[in-house]
């Protein structure tokens, strides 16, 4: 039998974070996500403490301000695919600028810089990886699925499917359920 | 980020091969260190050594003496100390059986051994790349399958 859960991951996220911050005792605010302030600068020793905290969860302080920016671009672009239907009716490009007030010339060129892929990548990337988690585990028709991230048909999710991984979103699903059949048996 | 290397291990009973595979990622953007093993035995013995650097991709040929790609497959798969390497089969055959039983079988990726060394570039670097996605963005690597 198989359960599956579903995590938030910003909650998750925030919580350890929040956990790690009231222990080490300093006065903070967590200004968005992955961003947090101090009132006072930290010594060096505090924040050592807070890094070593912070890394038994896999969590790092990043250091340089492009790396920061990216982030924020990659949670933006999460963000918009996860969006409900109709939410969000700009394009991606005008989404991003607005959402990060930089041009979009800017992001791009910094995103291939410090990712070797482009954001048009990225995002086919994450919607693709979105439609095999909604295969797996709902019961929505690809068509369904089509419509959810706003590809203009079954077709056109079908073909950049195939494109990205190789394979059809068909036999996707039958190389997941029989990997799943082999492991019932080996367990 | 851009300091860090992709570490990388190929078993290949060909010897040309193995040279090609080295040169293409010799020639590629992205920081590798690969490390090449002739056959099945001589990869396992490195990787079931318990001070064993464990690679981030691994590449199978299917079709090795002594012990085959899938034989390697199987063992991998079933220790859980490698869960979190991604395996590449990297083979000449691409018969429909072939492909789907090696991804049945834990299998993420799929290359044919491309027929000229810019294609195997190409190739390689999209391997990397999107490798590189699933492990900077916490993607579910069980839902990792890619053919080329």
């Amino acid at each position: 039998m198989n359960i599956f859960v579903k995590f938030d991951f910003n909650a998750v996220c925030e919580q350890i974070l929040r956990e790690k911050l009231e222990q080490l005792g300093v006065p903070y605010s967590i200004v968005g996500f992955g961003e947090v302030s101090f009132s006072k600068k930290l010594s060096d020793e505090k924040r050592n403490e807070f890094e070593v905290a912070l890394a038994a969860y896999g969590i790092e302080i990043v250091e340089d301000q492009k790396s920061i920016l990216v982030q924020k671009i990659k949670d933006a672009i999460i963000e918009m695919i996860s969006a409900d239907e109709g939410e969000i009716n700009v394009k991606s490009s005008v989404y991003l600028a607005d959402k990060l007030e930089h041009s979009y010339g800017y992001l791009s060129n910094l995103f291939s810089e410090v990712t070797y892929t482009s954001i048009e990548n990225f995002i086919i990337i994450q919607k693709i990886e979105y439609a095999k988690r909604l295969i797996i585990k709902s019961d929505m028709t690809l068509t369904e699925i089509a419509f959810k991230l706003s590809y203009s048909s079954v077709a056109h999710l079908s073909t950049q499917f195939k494109n990205t991984t190789g394979i059809t979103p068909s036999a996707f699903q039958r190389i997941i359920e029989k990997r799943r059949a082999l492991s019932d048996l080996n367990n | 980020m851009n300091t860090d290397y992709i570490h990388i291990i190929l078993a290949d009973d060909d010897e040309d091969d193995r040279l090609f595979f080295t040169d293409a990622f010799d020639e590629l953007k992205i920081n590798t260190k690969v490390q090449t093993y002739n056959d099945g035995v001589e990869l396992m013995d490195y990787l079931n050594a318990p001070d064993s650097v464990l690679p981030q991709v691994l590449f199978l040929d299917l079709n090795m003496p002594r012990k085959s790609g899938m034989e390697c497959l199987e063992e991998i798969k079933a220790d859980t100390r490698f869960k979190d390497i991604a395996i590449a089969i990297y083979s000449t055959s691409a018969s429909e059986e072939d492909i789907e039983n090696t991804f049945v079988q834990g299998a993420n990726i799929y290359i044919k051994k491309p027929s000229d060394f810019k294609k195997l570039k190409k190739a390689l670097s999209q391997v990397v790349t999107i490798n590189w996605q699933y492990h900077t963005n916490g993607l579910n690597k069980d839902n990792f399958l890619l053919r080329l």
